[in-house]
């Protein structure tokens, strides 16, 4: 049995072959750059020691690559980056304000509270 | 209207108010809010654990130190196996980017070939992550040591080999003069753990005594994790020193002085909370993969019969994709901030 109520679908949600060929092109590519990405991430991570002094670096490089990752996961592979500019905006938007108010949360009362605890051992 | 499409929509696309906000349907609007709302869940869960370990006075657990074991080989091979872990996860949220291009193209063949490679890839990410628990749960051969001076240290080397436990004084089962050749390394490593090893002799399970014939262990690394007096947070023991030092805690007959694997209590990795959070992240993301593939199945299922076919689009497929992408990210953060930073 068919049920109207769910027939209804996207916009764009047909594409033809020539258009399939150059879209699988574009997702092998994305397959290698994550790939690669987190195989430098791994070498970098057993290769240099937390104690080193480009410690501090190497965190910075992670959370970078990190972001670039998820950014081609979101955009490429979810679609969202076709998708309408409002709908961006509606998902990114929330969240970003969020998260951001987590990490300000996160990185100023911890290091209160690491304050006091030091202060309390000593 | 901000987001309305300009260019004619046709009737199929329309909600109930003849609109089309974002020229999305509403079942993939409603997943994208869906997704918004679990992403934060885990942004929460992962600034919490910043948040323990920005305040912590000790030393936190080192990526590198706490996975760097592989199925099948003995050896350290830091990250490999988290590493593959995200590989595998990479590639089957590939294979499902090909499942809806080929649902673009309405073909059907295509889309069942590559739902049925997702679905192999996240049952193999789930066993993966079933291995890795395991391994976390039993922990290493040596555990973490407490020092004679208070301080706590993880250890690394090579274990010598148990051969026997030589029964000297009888209990329930063993005779005097009995060889236990079974299970040994498990029964050796609690009965450390409980404080029943005391001077080369071992108290069994059923109360005999024994005397624990090992090779000795060698290679051995001391890294101190925790202040105790003696010695600083980082300094690393080398040597016959260390295993003299080691030796002591496990001969000394006190429960608690070395710790094997973790539980919701106790960890040999770190303090109590890093345990805690494996358990849950990893576990909360391991129940989201489970529950994607399950989600996969049911997709699969009507691909083959033929429903999205006769519906006239893929979008279903569509709608599950966009899950099993969110589950693929959130594994990339908790692959940057719980093993490598």
């Amino acid at each position: 049995m068919l049920r109207d109520d769910i027939i209804e679908y996207s916009l764009d949600a047909h594409h033809s072959e020539e258009k399939g060929v150059e879209l699988r092109k574009t997702i092998w590519k994305v397959t290698f750059l994550l790939t690669a990405i987190t195989a430098v991430e791994v070498a970098l991570g057993s290769m240099i020691k937390q104690s080193s002094d480009y410690w501090q670096i190497i965190k910075w490089i992670f959370i970078v690559l990190t972001i670039v990752k998820a950014g081609y996961i979101v955009l490429s592979f979810m679609h969202l980056g076709d998708e309408r500019k409002g709908l961006k905006y509606v998902i990114l938007l929330p969240y970003f304000v969020f998260a951001a108010y987590l990490i300000f949360i996160l990185l100023n009362e911890g290091t209160a509270i690491f304050g006091a605890l030091s202060e309390v051992a000593n | 209207m901000a987001g309305h499409a300009s260019k004619e929509i046709d009737s199929k696309t329309l909600w109930g108010g003849k609109i089309s906000p974002f020229s999305t349907s509403y079942g993939k609007l409603m997943m994208w809010f869906f997704l918004v709302s679990d992403a934060l869940t885990f942004t929460g869960l992962l600034i919490s654990y910043g948040f323990t370990r920005h305040d912590y006075l000790g030393s936190w657990p080192i990526g590198e130190e706490t996975f760097h074991s592989l199925p099948l080989l003995e050896g350290n091979y830091p990250l490999i196996y988290v590493a593959l872990m995200t590989f595998i996860l990479i590639v089957s949220s590939v294979t499902m980017v090909l499942a809806v291009e080929a649902g673009h193209r309405m073909d059907r063949k295509g889309v069942t070939k590559w739902m049925i490679a997702t679905i192999i890839g996240g049952f193999f990410f789930v066993g993966s992550q079933a291995w890795e628990w395991s391994h976390f749960i039993h922990g290493s051969d040596f555990g973490k040591v407490e020092l004679a001076d208070g301080s706590l240290a993880i250890v690394k080397g090579n274990f010598g080999e148990i051969e026997s436990f030589e029964v000297t004084v009888a209990g329930h089962h063993h005779m005097v003069g009995d060889k236990v050749t079974e299970d040994l390394k498990h029964e050796y490593q609690h009965a450390i753990a409980d404080g029943h090893l005391h001077n080369g002799i071992i108290t069994l399970h059923d109360g005999s005594k024994a005397k624990v014939n090992k090779m000795a262990n060698s290679d051995m690394t001391l890294i101190v994790k925790e202040f105790g007096g003696d010695h600083e947070i980082g300094s690393e023991i080398e040597g016959a020193e260390a295993i003299a030092m080691y030796e002591e805690a496990v001969n000394s007959g006190e429960a608690n002085r070395v710790i094997y694997g973790a539980n919701m209590k106790q960890n040999e990795y770190g303090p109590q909370h890093y345990g805690q959070f494996f358990f849950f992240i990893t576990g909360f993301h391991g129940f989201h993969v489970f529950s994607g593939v399950m989600i996969n199945i049911l997709i699969l299922l009507g691909v083959i019969k033929g429903t999205y076919h006769a519906r006239g689009h893929y979008e279903m497929v569509e709608k599950t994709g966009l899950y099993w992408h969110f589950v693929d990210l959130v594994w990339v953060f908790v692959f940057t901030f719980f093993y490598l930073v």
